[in-house]
């Protein structure tokens, strides 16, 4: 049996091979060893805490199978995931931390001997209330995650549900948690504990459905953030420093995520949070919708646009996943570096789903790091390019963003697509992105619109070349 | 007089918090859906809290309702850490710099 101290210090190991960990991800070249590291650190706080408990009698093998039953779960899921799901496995993923959270706290508070914090009904105060954050806070997660989870699998509309009176309830919900809690450390009943679990839960899921699909990007950083709160409380309960380094690394980390996307949207965070972004705007778009004429084309004149050439910028976005074009655009990108024509990836930081989505996109389609750039990176090189490819992308490229004050996108940074000499739009059709608002650039006189699947049309353009 | 032992905590949480936002900023944009799910594996931590909830029950009966909520929080946590890693890893692997051969 290990001492107590010994096991802290390796709990304290453990910690700081989780800030290597993500201290790897800062350039791709380190990034296989952090990760190695953050294995490593698991590892031995599981280690530890075995040995620290000394028990290896039936519990111990039952411990094992149901680790074996997770772990094996675990591995299936990450080797089976399309990279473009991405999105949905990491939300579901966060559900799971917050619902062992919760599980961890129900434990600890049913059998608060068995982490040395009382007895049942007289549990320290202390612990009760971090027992209580941790618990609230992971039951939010889990339910908030469930509802990103559905709506980024589809299963459940993207789009905002908004009701009356939604904040005031909401607003009424999280006075009630505090009182709850407050009745929960003075009472020490645990009905109180069932009831404040059950009201997290159902806030959890109230805060997030009346967030719209495209927002998702900001949702699921803000949920890695909770999910990382959860944790750093159930670590103060447990008094165990590996896990208060972790959760307050992982909270930090989701809520800079959430930052800069917001930043990326030049929304405010609770903007985001009070929802209901694409319902309302929807409406304000259709009133004056003209006819205006558009420039449309086919796979023929996009192929003779890019061949006559000598820099191409491509823009990928959302609808690039959806289409599964990431590979055929790689093919088509070789085609024309064949024909010595200069080829640069632009991402906006709200492209996709999650942070960092096409990213991993176009790494999966063999397209090397360092020709993708960000949008600080790339802004000024359209004017000097020749040809725009945008792909899936829509209000990230909208002009309206830096010309039109009454927009609702007005402010957000936006990829200068419209400056270089002509832009392909490839799109299924005219309707708006999800802000519900026109994209000016399809109706400029450099613009040529290419009305197809994304996939189909780059494989197209591709046989043209 | 003897400062709490909670002190002590609060302190490696908050320093945490501040080395937690400097080592983020200093992620790389395009490396960020790796860090979520980096992130996530590494929250799954939780789980040497499942572990002890799990081997709490007394040795006759170790299946008692605190103990099975620690096995499944196990479970749930294994899924995490497993998954959460092995993703990372199958991203991070396919992050390549350009051949210079060309």
């Amino acid at each position: 049996m290990l001492s107590a101290n010994l096991s802290a210090i390796f709990y304290l190991i453990s910690g700081v091979l989780f800030i290597l960990a993500l201290r790897g991800l800062s350039s791709p070249e380190t990034s296989r060893q952090g990760n190695f590291f953050g294995i490593l650190g698991m590892a031995i706080a599981i280690t530890v805490t075995f040995l620290s408990i000394g028990n290896f009698s039936t519990g111990f093998v039952v411990v094992l199978i149901f680790i074996l039953i997770g772990g094996l779960i675990g591995a299936f899921i990450a080797y089976k995931i399309p990279m473009t799901a991405m999105p949905e496995l990491v939300a579901g993923f966060h559900s799971l931390v917050g619902l062992a959270a919760v599980f961890v706290a129900i434990a600890a508070f049913l059998n608060p001997e068995a982490f040395n914090l009382g007895s049942p009904g007289n549990i320290k105060l202390g612990s009760l209330i971090e027992m209580s954050i941790g618990a609230a806070v992971g039951a939010i997660t889990f339910s908030g995650s469930i509802i990103a989870f559905l709506k980024l699998q589809g299963i459940m509309s993207g789009s905002p549900i908004t009701f009356k009176g939604q904040h005031p309830l909401n607003a009424l919900i999280l006075i009630s948690i505090i009182i709850i809690t407050y009745l929960l450390c003075s009472t020490q009943s645990s009905n109180l504990f069932w009831i404040l679990l059950a009201v997290s839960f159902l806030i959890g899921f109230l805060l997030i459905i009346p967030i719209g699909g495209a927002d998702m990007p900001v949702v699921i950083s803000m949920l890695n953030s909770y999910s990382g709160w959860a944790a750093a409380g159930i670590g103060f309960t447990l008094e165990n420093t590996a896990l208060i380094i972790t959760g307050a690394l992982v909270g930090s980390s989701g809520a800079i995520l959430s930052y800069i996307m917001c930043k990326g949207m030049n929304r405010s965070f609770f903007n985001v949070i009070l929802g209901g972004f694409g319902a309302t705007e929807q409406s304000a778009s259709s009133q004056n919708k003209e006819q205006r004429p558009v420039k449309s084309g086919n796979a023929d004149d996009a192929a003779f646009l890019m061949k006559n050439a000598s820099s191409v910028i491509i823009v990928p976005g959302y609808g690039m996943a959806v289409a599964q074009a990431q590979h055929a655009l790689r093919e088509m990108v070789d085609t024309l570096k064949k024909n010595d024509i200069k080829v640069s990836y632009a991402i906006h930081p709200v492209a996709g789903r999650m942070p960092g989505h096409m990213n991993v996109l176009l790494a999966e389609a063999n397209v090397p790091y360092d020709e993708v750039f960000e949008l600080e990176e790339i802004n000024n090189d359209f004017a000097n390019a020749d040809v725009a490819f945008v792909i899936g992308a829509n209000d990230v490229t909208n002009p309206v963003a830096k010309t039109d004050p009454q927009s609702p996108i007005y402010g957000m940074p936006v990829l200068d697509v419209e400056k270089c000499k002509s832009v392909l739009f490839v799109k299924r059709s005219l309707s708006p992105g999800y802000a519900g608002i026109d994209n000016d650039l399809f109706y400029k006189e450099n613009t040529l619109m290419l009305f197809a699947d994304a996939k189909k049309m780059t494989e197209d353009i591709t046989k043209n070349l | 007089m003897e400062i709490d032992p909670f002190i002590f905590r609060l302190s490696i949480f908050i320093l945490s918090i501040f080395i937690g936002y400097y080592v983020v900023w200093s992620v790389t944009p395009s490396l960020h859906t790796p860090l979520m799910s980096v992130t996530n594996a590494i929250s799954s931590v939780i789980i040497v809290g499942a572990i002890i909830a799990g081997l709490a029950g007394n040795p006759n009966n170790i299946f008692n309702t605190s103990s099975i909520f620690g096995f499944l929080a196990i479970s749930l946590a294994a899924i995490n850490i497993f998954g959460g890693f092995l993703v990372t890893q199958r991203m991070l692997a396919m992050y390549k710099k350009k051949k210079k051969s060309k």
